[in-house]
């Protein structure tokens, strides 16, 4: 009961020392290439959801929630695969976006095809672990996720054959370890806090970090599947973060970022992919929009991080 | 165990004297931003989970740190642009962890109350020494970073104990909004001095409404809108109170201010409506409204013996 009154880390600044707080409204200015006020950064996850997905220590969202066996759930997942994303990636080629693709490791060996069409269109490979059924958390041994995070990244590599700099956990779920584990095996950027418009730098034991802000808040899993919004909602709240964030780029004249995380087992269904094309179409047609991968917006970050130390 | 809070006898409102706002206002419209501070590794056993997954929760953590980094400046501006000066519910320990952010609502001339220390320290099952620790503690702290003397309270993330009331005004705490039984001020029964709740809401609150229920930003404005014209139209003739709460981690996004936006275009385009802080509602409240309150309550319940 004590312990409720004693607070070890009340002082200035955050409870731990992963990052400073720092306002976003108050960060240096960005520049992004052509001046553009907003960097338009789509991220794709592409995970496999196995049927036997634990139940302990949580289930990520889409994780089959029912009885075993959940053939429905497990079914409608594998839709994602099977014909979602073959949309998704036919409306991003009209438009000729490419997008950061987020790839369970379990994919580069259960779906080769979707590897091959992923890099035949220069898409950025992002980790994402090594399936929707092993998250990392806090009782995982660190030797355990060492391995987990290596394996992730050496068979994903092998499978696209070129380099990957960013990471994204399976549930977005951290143990106290992943940040330094991510730094240690090369790792440049990582995608899983939620708490920023903008990227931020991230200190880890091992080395720095780019802290990239994936949306949560306006993701389609999040609007769509936690919340039930229509599609129609979904498109009107991404619309409006888009007009936010671009006038807040013109007033402090900095570039912003408008990530959009288009899963293929919730937008690529036939009943929403529309929503898509004219949500596209409408932040082409009337923004200033650089479009990018999640690592050409971290080289642009370094690099204005680099040119700020300079003497 | 209590059978109910024994805090308040029933008063409907068929049955209550009228209050009567100054220069004749319907309704009194609070804003209540919680400015908040979660604890990333908060200490177990506190009656109910703090995080929903394992330690280190990290996504949730910085779902709510979203608030402080970015959304609770759109939140000053919106409210700003409609000279709306807030009441904001205060995690104290926010004036220790990031004081530029209190002193920007100091600047604005917003007042402050308590919210406890941290938003992940409960009360539950708490003596009252130890409750009395975190009221005090709550109080100098936020006297020291803004000077404001702190007269309101809402527990941390809505945690009570069955006393916590009666100790408030020993601190000299006026009001207290931890519950939500009306849409007017009611004098609260406790151990020695006064107290009242001024109406806070779980009903329009943003966190409640957009976050656990999932509307969509202009159902929830919808919602706000409805609330206060229903209030401005009963407080023709009995003035009515109608708090909006807000989390910066909710409507502070940017898909979700312009909502915020349009909720006080409403709000504001009306006449005879009071833009008041909590403390000024209460001060009003004990002054013209209290004695009233309690001589009729006590009729009242000479009528019915």
């Amino acid at each position: 009961m004590t312990d409720r009154l004693k607070y070890p880390h009340r002082g200035r600044g955050l409870d731990h020392t992963w990052f400073r707080h720092a306002p976003t409204i108050q960060r240096p200015q960005i520049s992004w290439p052509g001046g553009e006020r907003i960097a338009l950064w789509i991220t794709v996850p592409v995970e496999f959801f196995p049927l036997d997905a634990p139940a302990q220590p949580f289930r990520p969202l889409g994780a089959p929630p029912s009885v075993y066996p959940d053939l429905w759930n497990y079914s409608s997942r594998d839709y994602g695969l099977r014909i979602g994303i073959y949309r998704i990636i036919r409306v991003l080629d009209a438009f000729g976006l490419r997008a950061s693709a987020a790839v369970n490791a379990e994919i580069a060996v259960r779906y080769p095809r979707i590897i091959d069409e992923i890099a035949k269109r220069r898409w950025e490979f992002v980790a994402n672990g090594q399936d929707m059924g092993h998250v990392h958390h806090g009782a995982l041994a660190v030797e355990d996720e060492r391995e987990l995070i290596r394996t992730a990244r050496t068979t994903l590599m092998n499978a696209c054959g070129s380099p990957v700099s960013g990471w994204h956990s399976p549930g977005r779920s951290h143990s106290g370890n992943t940040l330094t584990l991510l730094a240690e095996q090369g790792f440049t950027y990582v995608t899983d806090w939620a708490n920023d418009d903008m990227p931020y730098s991230v200190t880890t034991p091992s080395g720095q970090l780019c802290a990239m802000p994936l949306t949560y808040e306006w993701s389609d899993r999040h609007l769509l599947v936690q919340h039930n919004l229509t599609v129609d909602d979904y498109v009107e709240h991404t619309l409006r973060a888009f007009d936010r964030l671009n006038s807040e780029a013109e007033r402090y004249r900095s570039g912003r970022i408008l990530s959009l995380s288009i899963t293929p087992w919730i937008m690529g269904y036939p009943h929403r992919i529309a929503a898509l094309r004219h949500l596209l179409s409408h932040i082409l047609n009337k923004g200033s929009v650089w479009p990018a991968t999640g690592n050409e917006v971290v080289a642009m970050f370094t690099k204005r991080a680099t040119i700020e130390t300079q003497p | 165990m209590l059978r109910d809070p024994c805090r308040y006898e029933y008063l409907p409102l068929i049955d209550r004297p009228k209050i009567q706002w100054p220069k004749a206002a319907r309704v009194a419209f609070w804003v209540c931003p919680n400015i908040e501070f979660y604890e990333l590794n908060p200490p177990d056993g506190q009656g109910r989970p703090i995080w929903p997954r394992p330690k280190p929760d990290t996504l949730n953590y910085s779902l709510r740190d979203y608030g402080n980094r970015s959304g609770v400046w759109r939140v000053m501006e919106a409210l700003e642009s409609f000279g709306i000066r807030a009441s904001v519910s205060l995690n104290a320990a926010m004036c220790d962890h990031m004081p530029e952010i209190v002193d920007a609502c100091v600047q604005l001339k917003w007042e402050l109350f308590s919210h406890g220390i941290y938003n992940t320290r409960l009360i539950y099952g708490m003596s009252e020494d130890e409750v009395r620790q975190v009221i005090g503690d709550s109080l100098e702290t936020i006297k020291r970073q803004s000077g404001q003397t702190v007269v309101g309270w809402l527990a941390p993330a809505l945690s009570t104990t069955e006393t916590f009331f009666d100790l408030l005004p020993e601190f000299g705490i006026k009001y207290a909004i931890d519950m939500v039984p009306d849409d007017q001020p009611i004098p609260i029964k406790v151990r020695s001095g006064r107290l009242i709740t001024v109406p806070y809401s779980t009903e329009i609150n943003d966190v409640r409404v957009m976050g656990y229920r999932g509307y969509s930003a202009d159902s929830w404005a919808a919602m706000v809108k409805a609330a206060f014209d229903q209030l401005y139209e009963e407080g023709k003739d009995n003035g009515m109170v109608l708090c909006m709460p807000l989390h910066p981690f909710v409507v502070g996004h940017p898909h979700r201010i312009s909502a915020l936006h349009d909720v006080l275009q409403h709000v504001t385009s009306r006449s005879d409506v009071w833009l008041a802080t909590g403390r000024e509602i209460a001060d009003w409240y004990y002054e013209h409204h209290y004695d009233d309150f309690v001589n009729h309550r006590a009729a009242a319940r000479a009528d019915r013996t």
